[in-house]
């Protein structure tokens, strides 16, 4: 036998320099279970501080009332500020996808996928810089300015979320109702859309729980407020979650500290709740898809 | 599955005479036909209407940021970039302690991040059991749902007064001959610290894109691999790594392009340096800096010179965005030639 | 590209002449499982048996709670090819992969009943996995070449187990071995990637034997490929032979009769204690018997074409 070839009627024990190779194998093992455990304990650590320090300022005063004895106007802002950025860009961000799986060539569909692509990947103190231009500066802050800017980072979410929903509708659908003499923009509205309406409401969601932790814009848009009454009127800064979250964290206040965990908790908790909720709704709707 | 709902041309109730009905009959066609052209055009503008929108929505974010910059970049040109003195109340600019910080902070997040998080990635598609990486996974892409805000804050209360006690004081004991590994200073908010955060932020996009890389390699080139004798390592390294590498590369910048951007939890927890300094030092970045000046900015120069920074992040970001972006096309047009 | 080997081997090609003869000795027959008339009882007669390599005594398979495959026992000799045939889905490569524990990573795998590999039970608990794979070595259905060159696909093998001395030597042997030398020669840095297919299985081929393993096992190797390619790999078969002992698994009937020496008809059955019929081992004889002069009615049915 020529070296390193091993004798087959041994037994089936390593051989020349597996015993070596099997130790580094388990090894890697150990330490990619390392790095997993580690991420999951950082998680846990995170969660473990917001929820033992969060919990302990919630309550009944902390949700109903403003400053200092509780954070309600700052819910209510957030609220605002994020349905009207919702508002605005799910409706275009649902036009841009059915315009990519329905209409666009690859000509066009390149570029507006590089351009969503690019959109995602701004950083979002430039959303808030130019929010800060085209509407605050000149004029006053305003929730609303704030919106647009959340809008801008919801929008790629919801169209590329919407994008891949559209794309799991069978042709045979569209196929069918052209076949009987349905409109194109019929079929769309009547067909197509309908069946793709559980995966852009997961779109929707997922958009939302991202933007509900924006602060960054906020800072340009809606940051000086008054943080102890509720406001409904979009169009003055409103007191947000980000941003006072932030302040507080500024300030170095212990007693603003525990607000802070607080409304930390309150933000996890509906950014949890509300991922969770979109996965399942995905998942549901994947599956009638593809039942169908 | 039948569509929803098929409108058919609505029927004729009773016709006075045969002819009547038919001219009926065809003019409520044409007019179908027409709301149908006219709904179909009407719908293909709407789309491509917002998909211009997007567009424009972009060109017109650049142009701003590069329009507020103008007067600052008039004043002081492209020596703006490396110029490291800041002094508002003098009106003397320069972006060179931030953009130093910026690149400190990320590339160190890459760094430590990317190994970690491609070894993740490799737990989880390979290495454990599926009921361990169904539960592993979700938990570590919400990591990366935690608000910035809120992971700074935890930073700034929680994870830097540990830096600070603990962490920093052993890298210093071991690798202080390096220089840039100096002296821990008293509230650990510090280049290091933002680093970590960065580090958190990032893990967490790099593993879930590798996972799926990984994930995708064929079975019948591992299988192949195994066949050979090859330890499960070797195997990873042989073949998956190999495989996936483009791939990998291609998720590692678009984290990196995360860490780029990143103003609020590094704002809260860099310790808004002005001079570059050592790791354990306060530090400041291009985005952390703009968060953190603009409120209470001084003059129309000052904000003007923060906008210039906020061009000098757009174009950095946008780098390595489309950097991302064009190595993920080479590595699936890739994939496809190798089938 | 064809290979200097080719040799258009037609359908009515004879069974080679090397294949023994087996005397008539009875086959015990229960319940639908044929027990293999082994050669080492007839070849006794002959004063030469062939050492057992692979000893699988009443071997199942499952997966899960579904049982895929029952009651497998026959003997697999040193030297020679024994070739698994049947229609699909009756076991083949399942027990095939069983051989080399490729069947480990499927999950809810079980197996009852023992597989020696020369004396060894290749699931005893001391065992590693690595090593009968080093030993016992595979070619899959579907050529797999690394996305790497030539001479790495070949190479990497024998890196990993430190036989880096006299590499060259060992790629170009296993090359030759494989009948693709003379082709790549001149261009080993290319990737292995812009090879044909029949090209690209003999380069997994050579592979495998690289490293010098004791069994190579082939899973429908020439399946994939046009028949020019699968000629080449049959040639390559009878002149691996005595250096290997190789276990094939075929579609192709004639194939298996042009090449192997001993083989195996899988097919379903009825087996005692499941609902439906399952895979299992009908008949086990010299390949001249079997295509000859099968036993079992069901034998002579696969082979003269009747069904599947």
């Amino acid at each position: 036998m020529s070296g390193g070839i091993p004798d087959p009627t041994a037994p089936l024990t390593p051989s020349g320099n597996l015993r070596r190779r099997q130790l580094f194998s388990k090894f890697t093992e150990y330490a990619a279970t390392a790095a997993a455990v580690l991420a999951v304990a950082v998680l846990a650590i995170v969660v473990y501080t917001i929820v033992s320090r969060g919990a302990k300022a919630i309550d009944w005063e902390f949700i109903t009332t403003g400053y200092p004895t509780g954070v309600a106007p700052m819910l209510v802002g957030t609220a605002v500020i994020v349905a009207i950025a919702t508002a605005i860009a799910l409706p275009i961000g649902v036009l841009i996808a059915l315009f990519l799986t329905e209409y666009a060539g690859s000509r066009a569909a390149g570029p507006l996928r590089m351009t969503l692509d690019l959109m995602n990947g701004v950083p979002s103190i430039i959303l808030g810089l130019f929010v800060f231009r085209l509407l605050v500066e000149h004029k006053q802050q305003s929730g609303f300015a704030g919106s647009v800017a959340l809008a801008i980072i919801e929008l790629p979410l919801i169209a590329r979320g919407t994008q891949e929903v559209l794309r799991l509708v069978p042709n045979s659908m569209r196929e069918a109702s052209d076949a009987l003499g349905v409109a194109r923009w019929r079929s769309i509205l009547s067909v197509v859309l309908p069946s793709a309406t559980g995966g852009i409401a997961t779109a929707t969601v997922l958009a939302v729980a991202r933007a509900a932790g924006e602060t960054a814009p906020l800072i340009f848009a809606s940051s000086i407020f008054d943080p102890r009454k509720v406001t409904l009127n979009p169009f003055e800064a409103m007191p947000n979650v980000p941003v006072f979250i932030y302040k507080l964290s500024e300030e170095g206040n212990p007693e603003g500290f525990a607000f802070g965990w607080g409304m930390s908790l309150l933000l996890v908790s509906f950014i949890l709740f509300a991922s969770l909720g979109a996965r399942a709704l995905l998942g549901r709707s994947k599956r009638r898809l593809s039942s169908s | 599955m039948p569509p929803a709902s098929i409108t058919l041309p609505p029927t004729m109730s009773s016709p006075a005479t045969p002819a009547l009905a038919a001219s009926r009959a065809s003019r409520s066609g044409d007019r179908r036909k027409r709301a149908d052209r006219f709904g179909d055009r009407a719908l293909f503008a709407l789309c491509a209407a917002a998909a211009l929108l997007a567009v424009v929505v972009l060109v017109l974010v650049a142009y701003q940021v590069v329009d507020g910059a103008r007067p600052a970049m008039a004043k002081y040109g492209l020596s703006f970039i490396t110029d490291t003195e800041w002094q508002p109340n003098f009106k003397v600019f320069g972006a060179g302690v931030p953009l130093f910080g910026t690149l400190v902070s990320s590339f160190s997040a890459l760094l430590i991040g990317a190994p970690i998080a491609i070894a993740i990635g490799l737990f989880l598609s390979l290495l454990a059991p599926k009921g361990v990486a169904a539960l592993v996974a979700p938990l570590v892409e919400m990591l990366a749902a935690i608000p910035s805000v809120i992971l700074g804050f935890w930073g700034l209360l929680i994870l830097a007064p540990f830096v600070q006690s603990t962490i920093e004081p052993f890298l210093h004991d071991t690798l202080g001959f390096i220089p840039i590994f100096g002296d821990p200073q008293t509230t650990g908010l510090s280049v290091f610290t933002a680093s970590l955060i960065l580090t958190i932020m990032i893990v967490p996009i790099i593993a879930a894109i590798s996972r799926d890389l990984f994930m995708a390699v064929p079975r019948d080139l591992q299988d192949g691999a195994a066949a050979l004798g090859a330890t499960r390592w070797e195997v990873v390294r042989g073949v998956i790594l190999p495989t996936t590498a483009s791939g990998v590369v291609a998720a590692s910048i678009l984290g990196l392009g995360r860490a780029l951007g990143e103003a609020i939890a590094v704002s809260q927890v860099i310790g808004g340096g002005i001079e570059i300094g050592k790791l354990f030092e306060p530090g400041d970045t291009l985005a952390a800096r703009i968060a953190l000046q603009f409120p209470g900015a001084l003059s129309e120069l000052h904000k003007s010179a923060l906008f210039y920074l906020g061009v000098i992040l757009l174009v950095i970001g946008l780098l390595s965005n489309l950097t991302a972006q064009w190595i993920g096309r080479r590595f699936s047009y890739q994939g496809v030639a190798a089938k | 590209m064809t290979s200097g080997l080719d040799s258009s081997q037609g359908q009515n090609q004879p069974v080679p002449a090397r294949v023994r003869i087996q005397s008539g000795l009875p086959s015990a027959e229960q319940n639908g499982t044929a027990t293999a008339a082994t050669g080492a009882a007839g070849a006794e007669q002959h004063g030469f048996a062939p050492e057992v390599v692979f000893d699988s005594q009443d071997i199942s398979i499952f997966y899960g709670a579904k049982r895929a495959l029952a009651g497998v026992s026959l003997r697999i000799r040193r030297g020679q090819i024994t070739a698994l045939i049947g229609p699909s889905g009756c076991g083949k490569t399942t027990f095939l992969r069983s051989l080399n524990r490729m069947n480990d990573s499927v999950p809810g795998f079980r197996i009852d009943g023992q597989i020696l590999y020369h004396g060894h039970d290749i699931y005893g608990s001391n065992v590693d996995q690595v090593e009968v794979r080093r030993r016992i070595g595979m070619v899959f259905q579907k050529p797999n070449p690394f996305p790497k060159s030539i001479f790495d696909n070949v190479a990497w093998a024998p890196r990993n187990l430190g036989l880096k001395k006299g590499l060259h030597d060992r790629v170009e042997k296993a090359l030759r071995g494989a009948a693709l030398w003379d082709e790549v020669k001149d261009r080993l840095k290319d990737s292995a990637l812009g090879l044909s297919g029949g090209q690209q299985q003999r380069l997994c081929i050579a592979r495998a034997i690289a490293i010098e393993p004791d069994v190579l096992l082939l899973d429908e190797p020439a399946s994939a490929l046009d028949p020019i390619a699968t000629g080449a790999i049959e040639d390559l078969m009878h002149s691996l032979k005595g250096r290997f002992t190789i276990v094939i698994v075929t579609h192709n009937m004639q194939q298996a009769a042009r090449v192997a020496d001993r083989t195996a008809f899988f097919s379903l059955a009825s087996v005692e204690g499941e609902p439906k019929p399952i895979g299992t081992l009908i008949e086990f004889d010299d390949t001249t018997t079997i295509f000859g002069a099968p036993r079992d009615p069901r034998t002579r049915d696969y082979v003269t074409g009747r069904f599947g």
